[in-house]
């Protein structure tokens, strides 16, 4: 099928960007040289972090496990090079909140030395569950920026059935081309890798999707493909425009079809993977390696020599620019991502991580400029990719109304940067919707945690009172055992009165009162005084 | 006669009525005030007493009775107030000092080489989140955890401690741009 013959569609909005892909394209990618000194955060994907599998002290060879996956959405990161784990602890990791996090520090010993790998010659004779595992355990997690784990991504369940594979080629960003490097250099381990995961998800054909700026990457793709008399996997070249690489947004160009808001891809039949993701699916499955490694764009007017740069995961940034040619002597800000979506970090001295594709350095410092009021000229609206109304957005969250700015579907939001882009006030548009998402997503947590604290509160309420009732109950129960007991008593001594004694201490005293009363009477013997005898015994009488 | 019978058929329909009331007020009869635990839905559960009341659902039937103004809860701080003007229909209130807006979420920890086991603070802790016997070493459970701190005045030896809650990546909310309010007004 040759290349233009494809039908495509348009989806909303977007933007014709100057590219600035060519600065960093003209040498091939570049292999950086080992480091000292890895750093590999247990967390580069969204999901839970692995279980650390090392301690401090042990060797490890390069593609060792460091931790195993914790639940489903989850992966595990392995060492990038053979060396000693030398701390594990919380790190500086590249993240806009620029906080620390776990990570296992390892000291390199320049050899290099792999674990026993055990390729796959005959990816067919496996089954795709088997596969799926193998994309598990080699940690892979999407890498055109989002990191969600891969195997999660390609079990589609039973129900849904995959049509369509796309595989992202897009690169839409100006100043990124590690992608377009990638295809270049391992086109022959792109459709090895495409094959793999149509196989998996066993979809009817896979479309390589590629702007049409990046000819040399197309030609590549193309020439294995027909080498290869592949009839099912296809290039298609679409149109250069800002954001085409958004999934949903390339889903639309290629089919026509369109993502529910509240839905995956595989409810129409597609699944979108990224280019660097198929051929880590490639080497993981046919060469049994794990993901350590990635494709770096390094540019920007900051930097003397742009380039792109195969670096192991844990590389300091700072490492890749010095081999880079160094800062320009000009250089302002440096942004991990690109100039529309990526973010500004504080430091340099910072790890490569699995979903850092690019290295921007500019030359203008943060941009300053006061925002003025919204004129609602609506360009924003006219730029949406994701059709939404940013100038709605934009109100309900300055002003916190987080229900409404969800009616108005802040979480179709893709954080693009069209609107921030031709905004002529210069208002920063999505980090309105960063900072909404983030405060709607602790609400949530709160929310969370506050019915969870409701539960034991009423549950420790309940058991309190019926601690209460208990104790009141054995209470009772005493007071009822000892009353009956009186009773008994008294009935007991009614019945044994009349034959003796009715109770001791009475006749205690009375046998005290009988021997005072026999003293008194021994002593009115002595006495010769009758009279004061008589008046005794009567006073003894009545006090009796 | 007519007019006997338009008395006879109102005093019929009446009574038809009247005892269609009284069967629905019975067959679909509301055990307690719903409106109570919707207001009670959207406190912060903390059980922490800052707005006077001796807990999240004492305060919620305070405010469903109109006893309690909807800006007395620290912990929920302007957030909740919000929801519960949205909720109820009123004007929300501005904070007011006593009841101020918590900057951070804290939680407590005990000092476990002082601790002497003396159960008090278990007894205070609204939602069972200490661990420990008497004479035996006590301890928090994090996770459970609210942050109320109404174990700190019955400590005899003064060993449990406030800190803030940890920020992790996860965790963390990108700022309010500070580029001046340039919204106007939304509608």
């Amino acid at each position: 099928m040759s290349l233009n013959s494809r039908h495509l569609w348009h989806f909303h909005g977007g933007l014709k960007l100057p590219s600035n892909k060519a600065i960093s394209t003209s040498k091939p990618i570049t292999k950086a040289l080992l480091p000292k000194r890895l750093v590999i955060p247990v967390r580069q994907h969204i999901g839970e972090a692995g279980k650390l599998q090392v301690e401090v002290g042990d060797y490890v060879l390069k593609g060792q496990v460091l931790t195993r996956a914790s639940s489903y959405v989850s992966a595990p990161i392995h060492a990038p090079s053979s060396g000693k784990v030398v701390e594990i602890d919380e790190l500086p990791a590249p993240h806009p909140s620029a906080l620390n996090t776990l990570s296992v520090v390892i000291e390199t010993d320049g050899e290099d030395k792999w674990i026993d790998l055990t390729p796959l010659n005959h990816p067919n004779t496996k089954s795709p569950t088997e596969l799926r595992q193998l994309i598990r355990q080699a940690g892979i997690v999407g890498l055109g920026g989002a990191t969600f784990p891969t195997a999660v991504k390609v079990n589609v369940g039973p129900q849904a059935e995959i049509e369509t594979l796309i595989i992202n080629g897009a690169e839409c960003e100006p100043s990124i081309s590690c992608d377009d490097m990638l295809m270049r250099s391992y086109a022959r381990e792109v459709v090895s890798g495409c094959g793999l995961i149509q196989y998996i998800v066993s979809a009817k054909h896979c479309l390589i999707a590629v702007e049409d700026n990046k000819p040399e990457a197309i030609a590549a793709l193309h020439a294995i493909i027909t080498e290869k008399a592949l009839h099912t996997i296809e290039v298609v070249a679409i149109p250069t425009i800002y954001p085409t690489g958004g999934e949903k947004q390339l889903i639309k160009v290629l089919t026509h079809k369109e993502v529910p808001s509240d839905g995956f891809p595989s409810d129409i039949g597609v699944l979108v993977q990224n280019v660097g993701t198929a051929v880590a699916v490639h080497k993981a499955i046919r060469l049994g390696e794990p993901l350590i490694s990635r494709i770096v764009t390094i540019t920007g007017e900051g930097v003397l020599q742009p380039q792109n740069m195969e670096a192991l995961i844990g590389t300091s940034m700072s490492e890749l620019i010095e081999q880079s040619g160094g800062y320009h002597k000009d250089a302002a800000k440096l942004i991990m991502g690109g100039p529309m979506m990526g973010f500004t970090l504080q430091t340099d001295h910072l790890p490569i991580t699995k979903g850092c594709n690019c290295l921007l350095v500019e030359n203008t410092a943060e941009q300053t400029a006061e925002a003025m009021p919204c004129i609602r000229c609506g360009a924003c609206a006219t730029a949406c990719p994701a059709q939404l109304l940013p100038q709605q957005l934009y109100w309900h969250a300055s002003s916190k109304n987080f229900d409404q700015v969800q009616d108005y579907h802040l979480f179709d939001c893709i954080e693009c940067g069209c609107c921030n882009y031709v905004c002529p006030s210069q208002i920063p548009l999505v980090q309105y919707y960063r900072f909404a998402k983030t405060e709607i997503w602790n609400m949530e947590r709160d929310r969370i945690k506050s019915d969870h604290a409701r539960i034991r509160h009423d549950f420790r309420q309940e058991r309190l009172d019926r601690e209460k009732k208990e104790r009141d109950e054995k209470l009772r129960k005493k007071k009822e055992l000892l009353a009956k007991k009186k009773l008994a008593d008294a009935a007991a001594k009614e019945s044994d009165g009349k034959t003796t004694e009715i109770d001791p201490k009475k006749a205690a005293i009375e046998a005290a009162m009988q021997r005072v009363k026999e003293k008194k009477a021994a002593q009115q013997t002595e006495k010769t005084d009758a009279t004061s005898a008589t008046e005794s015994s009567d006073e003894q009488n009545t006090q009796k | 006669m007519s007019i006997l019978t338009a008395v006879l058929t109102l005093a019929l329909i009446a009574a038809l009525f009247g005892l269609l009331l009284g069967y629905a007020s019975v067959k679909f009869h509301v055990e307690g005030d719903p409106v109570v635990d919707k207001i009670d839905a959207l406190l912060p559960q903390t059980q922490c007493g800052q707005c006077t009341y001796a807990g999240c659902r004492p305060y919620a039937e305070a405010i469903a009775n109109g006893e309690a103004g909807i800006n007395q809860c620290p912990p929920g701080g302007e957030v909740t107030m919000l929801a519960l003007s949205d909720l109820l229909g009123v004007e929300p209130l501005a904070l007011d000092a006593e009841h101020a807006d918590m900057p951070e979420k804290t939680l407590v920890y005990i000092d476990e080489d002082i601790c002497i086991g003396c159960t008090l603070c278990i007894q205070a802790c609204p939602v069972d989140a200490i661990l420990g016997a008497a004479k035996q070493m006590h301890t928090i459970i994090e996770s459970e955890c609210t942050g109320c701190d109404l174990c700190i005045p019955p400590c005899p030896v003064d060993c449990i401690y406030i800190k803030p809650v940890k920020v992790e990546p996860d965790t963390w909310r990108w700022p309010l741009p500070d580029h001046g309010n340039t919204a106007p007004q939304a509608g």
